[in-house]
């Protein structure tokens, strides 16, 4: 059902684990066959924007990401760096994003830091849901874990999904359409993560 | 609404087991790594810290089949040190899941590592950690790596500022005088490198007590308190019981913190 791009980065086997925890079926995917029996598609991510960019590249799946996610319409869910790269462009680099939202990646400005805090953002915070259907289900206070020091700024509101604070008010969900995207790590978020992981297993 | 401090346990590896020392010696056994995690989920853990403490000595390859179950297992941000010495060892130790790659002794030896690592795998998953002991006659601040037996010469506020220059995502402050005696943080030196780098900051060595990382806390706000045996042993006699605290005494340890 699941489809956990195994492109070298991220932890695709703590997604992995969640998911046979829930009875859920997962699989790490590193062909385009694999994309194409899933239902939904997870793109997990660490490191840096053009790292990230060219292992996915080398990785040979972008044209069947493109067609899965843009043509078939599965709901793919972008994980920090994998949600960065759903973007059109980022600060942080200069090779194109997947351009899937209309947001670019901006890094956090130190000034609004005020010195009491650092970057980059790493730790437990709290994200406000502005929709709590799909993959907020359930969540009323939800706490994640953040590590990072760039974020997605989305072109329009509408596409912001949830925000967090960290000397500003940022993007720290988006959705467009059937593109989910999310700043945090919910594969290292303990209740909260399993419970959105759940939620985007089971999104109508 | 607001960035919580974080509250780790740092376990290490040694011979495979989980061991706690006492100033960096007379490694005690205190469990097996993956069963450790698996309560640490139960617990709700904020962050793991992980070293092997004998990669670095040894100078052997870090131990990925054993650093891939931990990630796999670890339901919170794994970071792990030990025995890393080059950038492809980073991305190899990023790409099986690990959040955050601490180095010590190959900062000293090669600082430059730290600016090629965050370049490929971003500044926030490379992490410095700083072993400080008090030396000399004057008991002077100075940097030492290889389990505290080898003295760099370097005093720990230039080092730090030279780490965050290059592009370290995080500092942990280890103090060697302070491991294992439970008898709180060194304050002192955790002042001096505040000051210093405006970096996240974590905390090791000394933590006897929840009062101990509630004072840490009080002080400075958003930061890292990490400790090995006050989250392994429990009561007068040290037995071993891994432990940490729940939500609510969580919630009193933020209480009073100054952001």
């Amino acid at each position: 059902m699941i489809a956990l791009v195994d492109y070298g980065l991220g932890n695709i086997q703590a997604f992995a684990n969640i998911y046979r925890r829930l009875g859920v079926a997962a699989w790490a995917a590193s062909t385009p066959a694999d994309l194409r029996r899933a239902s939904r598609i997870v793109l997990p991510g660490v490191g840096a924007f053009d790292w990230a960019m060219s292992r996915l590249h080398e990785s040979g799946l972008c044209d069947a990401l493109n067609e899965e996610v843009l043509e078939a319409k599965k709901p793919v869910l972008g994980i920090c760096v994998g949600m960065q790269m759903m973007a059109r462009s980022s600060e942080e680099g200069v090779l194109p994003g997947l351009d899937w939202i209309d947001a670019t990646v901006v890094k956090f400005d130190t000034r609004l830091l005020a010195g009491k805090t650092h970057l980059p953002h790493m730790g437990w915070n709290d994200a406000t849901p502005l929709n709590k259907e799909t993959i907020f289900a359930g969540l009323d206070s939800p706490k994640f874990y953040f590590l990072h020091s760039y974020f997605m700024k989305t072109d329009r509101e509408e596409n912001t999904l949830a925000t967090s604070s960290y000397g500003v008010s940022f993007t720290s969900a988006a959705r467009s359409g059937n593109v989910f995207g999310t700043q945090f790590h919910p594969e290292k978020s303990h209740q909260w993560g399993i419970r959105l992981l759940k939620n985007f297993a089971e999104l109508g | 609404m607001m960035l919580r401090p974080r509250l780790i346990p740092c376990l290490l590896v040694h011979k495979s087991g989980l061991v706690k020392t006492v100033n960096f010696a007379n490694p005690k056994y205190v469990g097996d790594p993956i069963n450790t995690v698996r309560i640490y989920n139960e617990k709700e853990v904020d962050e793991l810290l992980v070293m092997d403490i004998d990669a670095s000595v040894k100078g052997v390859e870090p131990d990925y089949e054993m650093i891939s179950h931990l990630a796999s297992e670890c339901r919170m941000p794994l970071c792990y040190g030990g025995g890393v010495r080059t950038v492809a060892q980073f991305e190899k130790i990023i790409s099986l899941g690990v959040e955050k790659v601490a180095v010590s002794s190959a900062a000293v030896k090669s600082p430059l590592l730290i600016s090629d690592a965050a370049s490929r795998i971003g500044s926030q998953s490379v992490v410095v950690v700083i072993d400080i002991k008090k030396t000399g006659l004057l008991r002077r601040y100075e940097v030492v790596t290889h389990n505290g037996t080898y003295r760099t010469g370097l005093y720990p506020v230039d080092f730090a500022r030279r780490m965050a220059e290059l592009g370290a995502g995080e500092i942990v402050l280890n103090s060697v005088d302070r491991d294992g005696e439970m008898k709180g943080y060194d304050l002192d030196l955790v002042e001096l490198i505040r000051q210093a780098v405006n970096l996240p900051l974590t905390v090791l060595g000394g933590a006897g007590s929840l009062g101990d990382v509630k004072e840490l806390i009080n002080r400075y706000g958003i930061v890292g308190a990490a400790a090995g045996s006050l989250f392994v042993f429990k009561g007068k006699y040290s037995a071993v019981l891994i432990n940490y605290p729940n939500s609510a005494e969580k919630e009193d340890l933020i209480h009073r913190m100054n952001i």
